[in-house]
Order: C-alpha cells, then structure tokens, then sequence
C-alpha cells in the first residue's frame, strides 16, 4: 500500500452505494453558533466524481419550483448519513439534463425493489 | 535531539478536519535516518550532524564515499544530508537512528528542497513582467521592452531581468503545519505544498522562525460604572 492510500483510508467515511439517478436524503451537520443540528436535504443525485477522498457527489432538487443542487464531498465528516430513498433508471452518468426539464418531463422509471 | 531529518516526496492528497474543512496536503516519507557523521566545535568549528536517508534500494559509492561510511560503520545511503541540533540538548551518537518521532502533530516546519526546473522562459513568466497588449495592433506581447539607456552608460546594468532558466533551485517553505504523524510507517503529512516533483528528496526541520500563535483577547470588564 502507497503512503498516500494509506492516510486516505483512514479519512474514507462509510457510505452506501450510490449511482446516478438515486433519490438520496443526505443528512448535514448544520452549526449555528455553538449549537449543531441535522438538515436533510433531498434530491436525485445527478452525478458522481470519484477520487477517493475527493470523491463527491452533486444533488440536485426543485424547492418551491426553483432548481437546487448542492455538491456534497463524499466522505466530509459534515455528512452524518445518506440514505437511498428510490433508484431510477437512467441512461447517462451524469444527468445535467434533467436542468432543462420540469415537472412531468422531470420524470424517472422506477427502478428499487421495494 | 536533532531538529530536521530527511524526506521523499510522496504526493499530495486531502485531509478533512473534524468540523469538514478540507486542508491541501502532502505526504512525505521521512526516514529512517542515521547519523553517519558528528560535527563538532573543535573540528569543525560549529555543531551538527550529517544523516543518511536509510532506502530499500542499495547506494553505489565510489571509494572516498565507501570511506566515509566505513569510518562510521553504518551502511552507505544515497542520499546525505546535515541537519542542526537543538540548543542545550543532547548528541546523538554517530549509527544512532532519526525518526519521524521528532515531530509532533500541529507543530510548524520548515521544508527546504530542490524546486521543479522550468526551463528556459521569458520575462513574463521568470518576472511578472506584464507584458503588453494582446489586441488592437499593439506589436507588444511578450518581450522585455527597453533595457536601458543609449549612449550613457552605453551598457546594460548588472541585474537586469531577462529571460532565461528559470526554476530547480533550492528552495524554503517556512512554518509549515504538520497535520499527522505516523512514526511507525514513517509517514509525515504536512498542510499545504512542498518544493519539488514527487519522489525529490526534501529536508524538514523545525521551523526557525516560530510564527507566534494567535491568541484570542479576552475583553476585560469595566470598573467602576456598568
């Protein structure tokens, strides 16, 4: 093992298994002041960058019809939990289309075994 | 103790601190060192240590070098660097190890290296020289312009900035933040860049000018009327 590979096992948080199209809840430690809370943000996860411990992800949701996306480092210790909501089927790795289209078009094939 | 010790650029990666910042870092592989020479003030004129960087790969030495190892009896090393030794404290003897262990995490260092070799490159790169217009018909792009006077003093004035190798000097990082330690696998993670490619040999000793820790002033309460 590398010297590199080495310290960065050590920052790789546990995280689920992630792909494209997934609609996650990721749980953030949010501080104010002195005091720390937990915000959920919930989305479709339309990309992926892999990296190690640079791995991130980007998270996009439509909050009172305006589009938000958040890119979140996959192993920040400012994520307390991912969860999977729903997979989808999807085509591409990355989904940046999905900016263009609303509503109905917005639309995905479920894909979780539920 | 002595106050620096040989490293290898590893390469740079990121490490998160608890509140999620993320801080740039290098991981350099420091040591195991030896002592293969005790300077002192008699002989030398000044104290010192010189240490050799302990490899897998085996040294070649010519006979002069293969000489100076066998007068301190440790295996020859390729690479030898000295290093200074703390006020007040104690020699190390001469075969005596030198590990990452010398430092401590959150402590400032310094790394001194051999800087990545640029080439020959113009003015503007070598001396931020601005350089003139891209556009508007201006004939001026990249070159030096004037360097001096015509008839007096009808040479160039030593020191004028001009292009050419620029880079693969000896270079200092001052007060550097060491972010881990791991003396076992001699491992040394430092916050931010260090001189030089990946696999260049660097000395890290402690920093020589401590920058002063930044302490936060308590505001005192007022006397007297409220």
């Amino acid at each position: 093992m590398s010297a590199i590979e080495m310290i960065e096992k050590s920052q790789l948080a546990d995280r689920p298994v992630m792909k494209s199209g997934d609609t996650v809840k990721v749980h953030v430690k949010v501080r104010e002041g002195d005091k720390e809370r937990i915000q959920v943000f919930e989305g479709v996860v339309i990309g992926m960058h892999r990296g190690g411990t640079r791995a991130s992800f980007t998270v996009r949701k439509v909050s009172f019809g305006q589009g938000v996306e958040r890119i979140f480092p996959l192993h920040s210790p400012t994520i307390s939990k991912v969860e999977i909501t729903r997979s989808a089927k999807v085509r591409r790795a990355k989904l940046y289309y999905l900016r263009e289209l609303k509503g109905k078009a917005a639309r995905m094939k479920d894909t979780s075994k539920s | 103790m002595v106050t620096g010790i040989i490293g290898r650029k590893v390469g740079m990666t990121q490490i998160f601190d608890a509140d999620g910042t993320v801080h740039p870092a290098t991981v350099i592989k420091v040591g195991p060192c030896v002592v293969v020479q005790s300077k002192d003030m008699q002989t030398d004129g000044y104290e010192a240590v010189q240490l050799g960087f302990v490899e897998e790969t085996p040294a070649k030495t010519n006979k002069p070098t293969a000489g100076h190892f066998k007068k301190s009896n440790v295996p020859a090393t390729r690479v030898r660097r000295e290093v200074g030794l703390a006020p007040g404290a104690e020699k190390p003897n001469v075969g005596d190890q030198v590990l990452a262990s010398i430092f401590a995490n959150g402590e400032r260092v310094d790394i001194v290296g051999t800087g990545r070799g640029k080439g020959f490159q113009g003015v503007v790169k070598r001396h931020h020289f601005a350089g003139g217009a891209a556009t508007h018909g201006s004939m001026f792009h990249r070159a030096p312009g004037s360097i001096g006077a015509s008839s007096f003093p009808s040479r160039v004035v030593k020191g004028m900035r001009a292009a050419g190798r620029m880079g693969g000097k000896r270079i200092t990082i001052h007060n550097l933040k060491v972010l881990r330690v791991d003396p076992e696998n001699h491992i040394l993670v430092v916050e931010g860049g260090i001189p030089g490619a990946p696999t260049s040999y660097v000395i890290v000793r402690k920093a020589v000018t401590m920058k002063k820790l930044k302490v936060a002033q308590v505001e005192k309460p007022k006397k007297g009327k409220k």
